[in-house]
């Protein structure tokens, strides 16, 4: 604070030497009764001028706002062109024929395509707009080549159930965590946020024994139940929880309501917002998945839509941006649905511990 | 006057048997604490299950695995593996590219976030459009993702035409010693926009009314972000931090897709090392870098325990 002091006096310093001099367009007089009116008025002038100045220093500060703000809007619109080039590009590039996206990017996968008589631009050309709008990659992603709505089935049948069941798992758990504490319950928690923080690296190795000892390895189970059981969704549920005040939850008790009813009246409407954006947190990471269907199952027939997208620069790059268009479908909608609860219901002010 | 204190004597008897309905019903208070208590551990108990059969227990397959000597004859060794692997030049050189990876990317996205979100904050129009383009990128299939940074880094990518028109050689970006910044730039670019938004979240927190104190002390802008703002974002900056970590082992999904199992050496990173050693069976190699890798992560969030402690100590003092 001393600081802010010290300059404020600095300022208040230069204004008083910059201060221009009234004019004193009246000649002195003897008269006490007239000095007095002058004495009210250079009272009253003073008054206003200060009042000025302060408008004045306010609408500096607008101005410069209004500057920074500008300038700021620029950094902003920069940034958005940044991060939304690859979805945009994705997006008209669906449009365009398989020869002209193959004339675009053959400079970068020639050496996948086989050596037909394509042409082929020498180096790389980064196309927004198509040269012909066409549907033909939808035409044949979604009815000459069925196995890609398979695929997309695929994820679906992979990702839903993760996200209702490990949201179900995560907000008993929590609630569990949040509603009463203790020391040993705090010690599972710590275990709970370095279980989350492991590399996927270091779990898979794990992942992959336990699988394979219970059976389930190759099935869809060795893929749901890893990810239903994932302690993610209860930090974050269990952060936001705790914020819910504990005299809430004591006023229900003393109202006669049991541990049941608080967790499914008072607690779930509250967490919302928090469920909703832990939704679309654990919906990304599994419908990104790439690894876990890899390494757990070995029938390409059960691989999600992600699994074969990260594969497709191998050939058939004509019909990547189509897919590529029908895979963010559900992701965008789950954004354009839940974008608000990912804003707003991330208001909980974590920390790793509690 | 008495039949004041009648009412209130009859509402305080009404009271008292409504009290006492109610703990014949549902028990004392003190014992409905202890039920509250006892089932509590019930509804931790799915989670318990699964993270015990999932993760914990695994983990101690892995710890045995990583002392014996090999998966038949379990004979125990002692710590011959761990000096093996971390004898190994491959697992020396995944394990400081990937600590290099990130002590740089993750300060930089918080930072960066930051800044980013200082900027979104003041007063700009379309708001909440530009938001949703910073999150754009958490939607993008890695194929899209992968393709774009081909594109752009390519031998004959995008990058390097801009370059030529300058005068400057071409670079075979993913095949030299920049191949690094490249990843940075992709992992910045992926997780800018949800740091960017806990950031926000975080700033529209902070108590309007010192501010607005600091304001009219007049404080410069600089002054207020660092002596205020900052001093309320620190737990957001822990979660951040955390986030950031997590995340930044996610991208290495994308840094294998993109270059494959034997990638230039300043790309070879845990991912690697850990997936080769998987296809080809070495289990003892294998968990014992599982191991050394998770007492890292252990001491690297201990080390972050303790500073949210000390910061947050400094926010209530």
């Amino acid at each position: 604070m001393g600081i802010f002091k010290k300059k404020k006096n600095e300022i208040s310093a230069e204004q008083t030497n910059t201060e221009i001099e009234p004019k004193k367009t009246e000649p002195p007089k003897a008269d006490p009764k007239e000095t007095e009116v002058r004495g009210k008025k250079e009272k009253k002038e003073k008054e206003s001028r200060e009042k000025y100045r302060e408008y004045d220093a306010i609408s500096d500060r607008r101005k410069a706002e209004g500057r920074q703000a500008f300038r700021r809007t620029l950094v902003a619109v920069f940034f958005a062109f940044l991060f939304l080039m690859p979805t945009v590009l994705t997006f008209t590039n669906s449009f365009m024929t398989a020869s002209e996206i193959n004339a675009n990017y053959g400079a970068i996968f020639a050496q996948n395509t086989s050596g037909g008589k394509v042409f082929v631009s020498e180096v790389v050309n980064l196309k927004f707009i198509p040269d012909m709008v066409t549907f033909s990659q939808y035409a044949t992603v979604l009815f000459k080549s069925p196995e890609y709505l398979m695929k997309f089935w695929n994820s679906v049948i992979f990702v839903v159930p993760i996200v209702i069941f490990q949201l179900l798992v995560a907000s008993l758990a929590s609630f569990g965590f949040a509603r009463y504490r203790g020391k040993v319950k705090q010690l599972i928690f710590f275990l709970y946020i370095v279980l989350m923080l492991m590399p996927y690296q270091v779990t898979l190795v794990p992942n992959f024994m336990v699988s394979s000892e219970l059976g389930i390895i190759g099935t869809r189970w060795a893929i749901w139940l890893p990810g239903i059981f994932s302690p993610f969704a209860v930090y974050m549920l269990t952060k936001y929880m705790r914020r819910i005040p504990y005299s809430l939850y004591e006023a229900a008790a003393i109202d006669g309501a049991g541990e049941w009813q608080i967790f499914t009246q008072i607690c779930m409407p509250i967490c919302r917002g928090g469920l909703a954006s832990i939704a679309i947190l654990i919906f990304i990471d599994y419908w990104n998945m790439v690894e876990q269907p890899l390494i757990l199952l070995d029938n390409e027939e059960m691989y999600p839509l992600s699994v074969f997208l990260s594969r497709i620069n191998a050939g058939e790059i004509s019909l990547a941006f189509a897919v590529a268009v029908i895979y963010m479908v559900l992701p965008m909608l789950f954004f354009l649905y839940g974008e608000e609860y990912l804003v707003e219901g991330i208001l909980y002010q974590g920390g790793i511990k509690e | 006057m008495s039949s004041d204190a009648g009412k209130k004597l009859d509402r305080y008897l009404k009271e008292n048997a409504a009290q006492a309905r109610k703990e014949k019903k549902y028990g004392s208070a003190r014992f409905r604490r202890w039920r509250g208590r006892a089932v509590s551990w019930v509804y931790l108990l799915p989670s318990l299950i699964g993270v015990g059969l999932f993760f914990v227990l695994p983990f101690g397959v892995v710890i045995y695995y990583s002392v014996v000597n090999n998966p038949v004859q379990h004979e125990f060794v002692g710590l011959r593996n761990f000096i093996n692997t971390w004898g190994n030049n491959a697992f020396s050189l995944a394990a400081r590219n990937t600590l290099l990876f990130s002590v740089v990317a993750v300060p930089l996205a918080v930072i960066l976030s930051l800044w980013l979100a200082v900027i979104m904050e003041s007063r700009i129009p379309l708001k909440s459009l530009f938001r949703t383009f910073f999150l754009s990128p958490m939607m993008v299939p890695i194929a899209s993702v992968i393709l774009v940074w081909q594109v752009l880094f390519d031998y004959n990518g995008l990058v390097n035409v801009i370059l030529g028109r300058i005068g400057i050689d071409r670079i075979d970006w993913l095949k030299s010693d920049y191949a690094p910044i490249v990843i940075v730039l992709l992992f910045l670019w992926k997780n800018l926009g949800y740091n960017m938004i806990l950031f926000m979240s975080g700033l529209s927190s902070v108590p309007k009314d010192q501010i607005e104190v600091a304001r009219l002390e007049s404080a410069s802008e600089t002054q207020i972000f660092w002596m205020i703002k900052l001093r309320y974002l620190s737990s957001t900056i822990m979660f951040v931090l955390i986030m950031s970590l997590i995340n930044s082992f996610k991208v290495f999904r994308e840094v294998y897709l993109l270059t494959g199992d034997y990638p230039y050496n300043s790309l070879y990173m845990m991912q690697h090392f850990m997936n080769n050693t998987f296809q080809s069976m070495d289990y003892q190699k294998l968990s014992s870098a599982a191991i050394i890798m998770a007492l890292f992560m252990m001491v690297v969030i201990g080390i972050l325990l303790i500073a949210e402690d000390r910061f947050g100590r400094d926010l209530e003092q």
